[in-house]
């Protein structure tokens, strides 16, 4: 019935029968989840908030708030990880010549779920949310291409999220890192649950954000506002187009890897197995056609995100935008010309790996491009440090380092000698810290009062930034230094006694970061509890230039009253020098929304059961599951009244409401946007 | 604005000017949001060929293409597919042009039954695989095979179900504007399987009895 | 009547194909060249009849498509192909 689900898998009966403080820490990281779970559910009940969520999140296919959902995820997702982070260098601080406080299993675990849950469960929702929320309202649009698919993938990527998190308490999690190598996952080395959950987790969020790229893709081709040519689209719509089309291609890739993984572990095959012709170098090829993709699905929309905020709060045109453009582009293609270099020391010819090692230097260039472009942006602006514009700073500074060690990694014969070591750790941490965490958090800080009509506080603001640029350098700079004296990653238990002070500088750096985690959380909490004095309901607090800016914050749900028309880049900034904006619509029309559907709960909550049943190997439990998810999408495509009208009276009701508003606003100068003064309408300056 | 009747519309030219709530936005977006989804697919079996074509070698010892393909049935099979693809195109004609859904219905059926064929003559061939013992657990060859055909004839069975699906649904809404587009997409998917199974026949089937 | 030229060629490339494997008209690389050779005409006898691809108008979004996928699905399998046989030559 319950396939090989038994009690011995509960963290806590291990905990009962060998109370180590390895397993005290496993089971405490159960018990958070399970009682931060209860919490959640005694909370909402007791708010009697379950109809609300149901009918105005859950079942809800509006972009923006499906992307409040996904930020919603990477936060939680980022917490857990983080405190996994703290948890391996707090280890690896105190292991010295000896085993310290966690066993070699579960050090394996928290690496792999750390990985694994940075890139799927952080990185890929947070960007996922970012390009939601804002692409169409940055293309004039009322809502994607295809919104309940929208509302599929965002349940798939809770759905994978949720059975991360089932693996702290049913279970255990797969030590074989977030590439999950064959022969090592295999089932004769492996032979727990642990890569299952892998698999299927990984497998789950990727298709979510196959799905999720065919969305936007099609939503940028099909939906900009008439008049928005390619070349006066917003730069983050470009990096979004490009993220895009690399889900597209690159996904399959990793969907192809895992399920190969898993006809091997299930069936029996012989894909990547060291046995009856199996190559598991076929593995490491498959995986990272994905991964390097990925890497610029990770950092293309922070690019684009840095473009957004130094053009907003340089009140400069983004210089060079054509070559903006063509360098993400040219990054987009290139990053299918590169995936060797993960593995120049597999053991194929020299002559390949010279030909991926200048391809991977090439890509340095359009790089190079994009940094100066940004730099010539800020040159003459009217620079105002607000958080975001802080950490796309800092963010130009750190890249550029962490593109230094790239071209070092990027020589073959160099990268035999630090390969697998802490360099290669510093390194992308190096580059995916600042080229996406720093990125999303700008973006975040950015289009926050976009979304919820109030200003996030800077002071909190630039605390978290310090942190995370202090605790960046701190935890990072290190590892360069350990990993070219060759300290392996992944190591439990460190021999060389010299290392300490370096371990101990990376812990403490560790610490900062977390304390920037939870200063971003302060930071939320605060401003909530100031919404009144930091509101800024016109919708435009930075002066900025985009389409979202010419709408309320929070945007009614159709986005716009009346589709904009476009003639020129930075459309909104023009329409206000040329005193077109805050004008009422000649006539209002109704507007035509798609309405709420309960199939994407369902399809992704069947999904991860489906999953669990697989892991588990409670068949029954997966078939069911499997023809769930069949049947709601086929009574789906039964439906016809998946659409519903908001009537012309009703938005121009909204709109000259807000029209109101703005006419009773004061514009601010830019020099004082942090001031409560702020009510989102800017002073137009020359 | 009827956008799907012009030249430049190509697919099967439809009309939908008494669906006022369907723009032509929507309905091209619709179909090339089906086209992006066939070349992430596409991506998927290029990558099964590409293991395919690592593995050849991976036989163990086993058995290999030329003792276990057999061209008579390989053919039949290619012959049914393509035949299936022009009664398609037939289903599709009779949409644009026909007067009635009643011909839409028939040319659905007979490829319904022609990708049942198909995938019976294929199960077949692989009960005599697995007879000789050539199954996916043997050899890494086998089982790259096996994954990349069956996959194949994954998405021929999910293409089947959709023709049923489609076909209730021309019952219980004769051919409203969704119906339409479902009947293209669902064109085009089984086109695209098409051109999978000319890679499939010429690099699996006719490489492998060659050898 | 795009179907029907479609179907009759596609009938014609097929029967060639297997017909030179079934009578060993040729010598085995020549065949095997043949044989990719006509399966590449017949895709694009597919894509041109059955699924409507034509070059007429070169801003088509499903055209760019295709060739953008051309290309990143032939990098994908070229460069598979090249770096795990050039790992077999060098190991085995």
């Amino acid at each position: 019935m319950l396939g090989n689900l038994t009690f011995d898998a509960l963290p806590f009966v291990r905990a009962w029968h060998s109370p180590s403080i390895n397993e005290i820490i496993g089971a405490g990281a159960g018990a958070v989840v399970i009682i931060g779970a209860i919490c959640t559910f005694a909370l909402i009940t007791r708010l009697g908030k379950w109809r609300y969520l149901w009918t105005e999140w859950m079942t809800s296919v509006d972009h923006k708030k499906i992307g409040i959902m996904y930020v919603l995820i990477a936060f939680v997702m980022l917490s857990r990880a983080l405190m996994e982070a703290v948890l391996i260098r707090m280890q690896q601080a105190v292991a010295i010549q000896t085993p310290g406080f966690i066993e070699p299993n579960h050090f394996a675990q928290l690496f792999s779920t750390h990985g694994s849950i940075m890139i799927f469960f952080m990185a890929m929702p947070f960007l996922t949310g970012l390009i939601n929320y804002v692409v169409p309202l940055q293309i004039g649009a009322r809502d994607v291409a295809f919104p309940s698919l929208n509302s599929v993938s965002l349940w798939l990527t809770a759905g994978g999220s949720g059975l991360m998190m089932a693996s702290l308490v049913v279970g255990e999690f797969s030590t074989g890192g977030w590439s999950g190598y064959p022969p090592y996952t295999e089932l004769n080395y492996s032979g727990g649950v642990g890569p299952d959950y892998w698999i299927w987790a990984v497998t789950l969020s990727s298709l979510g954000s196959m799905f999720v790229g065919i969305n936007v893709a099609v939503t940028l081709y099909k939906l900009r506002a008439p008049g928005m040519s390619w070349m006066r689209m917003p730069l983050f719509c470009w990096t979004s187009l490009c993220t895009a089309i690399l889900m597209i291609f690159a996904m399959p890739a990793l969907t192809v890897a895992t399920l190969l993984l898993a006809a091997d572990r299930y069936l029996g095959m012989h894909f990547f197995t060291d046995s009856l012709g199996g190559n598991m170098m076929n593995y490491v090829n498959l995986f990272w056609l994905f991964g390097h993709p990925e890497v610029y699905i990770l950092v293309l929309p922070a690019f684009g995100v840095f473009s957004e905020v130094v053009s907003a709060f340089s009140s400069k045109e983004l210089y060079g935008y054509t070559s903006l453009v063509l360098a993400t582009l040219a990054i987009a293609v290139l990053s299918f010309t590169v995936w060797v270099h993960h593995f120049f020391t597999m053991g194929q010819g020299a002559n390949v790996n010279a030909v991926f090692g200048i391809a991977t230097m090439i890509i340095g260039i359009p790089t190079g491009v994009k940094i100066y472009d940004w730099i010539w942006t800020m040159f003459r602006g009217e620079v105002r440090f607000t958080p975001p514009m802080l950490f796309s700073i800092a963010f130009m500074v750190t890249f550029v380092i962490g593109g230094f060690t790239g071209i070092i990694l990027a020589t073959p014969p160099l990268d035999y000698l630090v390969h697998n070591t802490l360099f290669l750790v510093a390194h992308f941490h190096n580059m995916l810290i600042p080229g996406l965490l720093y990125g999303m958090i700008a973006g975040y800080q950015y289009w926050f009062p976009k979304a919820f009509g109030f200003r996030l506080s800077e002071r909190w603001g630039r605390i978290a930034f310090v942190c995370w640029v202090v605790g960046f350098y701190l935890a990072f700079m290190p590892l360069y230094v350990l990993g070219a004296a060759g300290m392996a990653r992944r190591t439990q238990e460190v021999f060389d006694p010299t290392f300490r002070p370096w371990l101990i500088a990376a812990l403490c750096g560790a610490l900062v970061l977390f304390a920037g985690l939870a200063s971003l959380f302060i930071q939320l909490w605060v401003s909530i509890r100031d919404r009144h004095a930091n509101g800024v309901p016109v919708g435009d607090p930075w002066d900025a230039r985009g389409l979202e800016w010419a709408t309320s914050s929070p945007p009614p749900e159709y986005n716009f009253a009346t589709i904009p028309h476009v003639s020129n880049l930075d459309a909104f900034y023009w329409r206000k020098r040329n005193n077109g904006a805050y004008h009422p619509a000649d006539h209002y029309r109704d507007i035509t929304l798609p309405g709420n559907t309960s199939m994407g709960v369902i399809i992704g909550v069947a999904a991860a059961f489906c999953a669990f049943g697989l892991i588990w190997h409670i068949w029954w439990l997966a078939g069911l599951s499997v023809l769930i998810i069949l049947g709601s999408w086929i009574a789906r495509s039964f439906s016809r009244d998946t659409e519903r009208i908001v009537s012309a009276a009703e938005v121009e009701r909204i709109d000259r409401a807000w029209l109101a508003q703005a006419a009773a606003a004061r514009p601010v100068p830019r020099q004082l946007e942090e001031n409560a003064a702020n009510e989102g309408l800017a002073e137009w300056m020359a | 604005m009827d956008g799907l009747s012009g030249p430049e519309f190509r697919h099967v030219g439809l009309n939908l000017q008494d669906h006022p709530s369907l723009t032509t936005q929507q309905v091209e977006s619709n179909i090339f949001g089906f086209w992006v989804f066939l070349m992430s697919d596409a991506v998927i079996f290029a990558l099964l060929f590409a293991v395919y074509g690592t593995m050849l070698v991976g036989t163990a010892g086993g058995p290999g293409p030329a003792q276990e393909f057999k061209i008579g049935p390989a053919f039949l099979e290619t012959l049914i597919l393509l035949t299936s693809s022009f009664t398609f195109g037939m289903a599709s004609m009779s949409m644009k042009y026909g007067r009635s859904a009643l011909g839409l219905f028939c040319w659905l059926l007979v490829t319904l039954f022609l990708g049942l064929a198909f995938l019976g003559m294929e199960l077949n061939d692989f009960a005599a695989m697995f007879a000789h013992g050539a199954v996916p657990q043997r050899s890494g060859f086998l089982s790259s095979f096996f994954v990349l055909v069956g996959m194949h004839g994954l998405h021929v069975t999910a293409g089947a179900l959709w023709i049923i699906v489609m076909m209730v649904q021309i019952c219980v809404f004769g051919l409203d504007a969704r119906v339409k587009i479902n009947i293209i997409r669902l064109g085009l998917f089984w086109h695209f399987l098409d051109v999978v199974w000319v890679v499939i026949f010429s690099v699996v089937y006719l490489q492998g009895l060659m050898r | 009547m795009t179907y029907g030229i479609g179907y009759a060629s596609a009938l014609a490339l097929t029967g060639i194909a297997f017909a030179l494997v079934h009578w060993h008209v040729f010598s085995l690389d020549w065949t095997l060249g043949i044989v990719f050779g006509l399966a590449l005409l017949q895709i694009l006898v597919h894509f041109r009849c059955f699924l409507h691809i034509t070059l007429g108008r070169s801003a088509r979004a499903d055209l760019q498509l295709l060739l953008f996928s051309t290309l990143i699905v032939s990098l994908m399998v070229a460069g598979t192909l090249v770096v795990v046989f050039n790992l077999r030559s060098r190991m085995m």
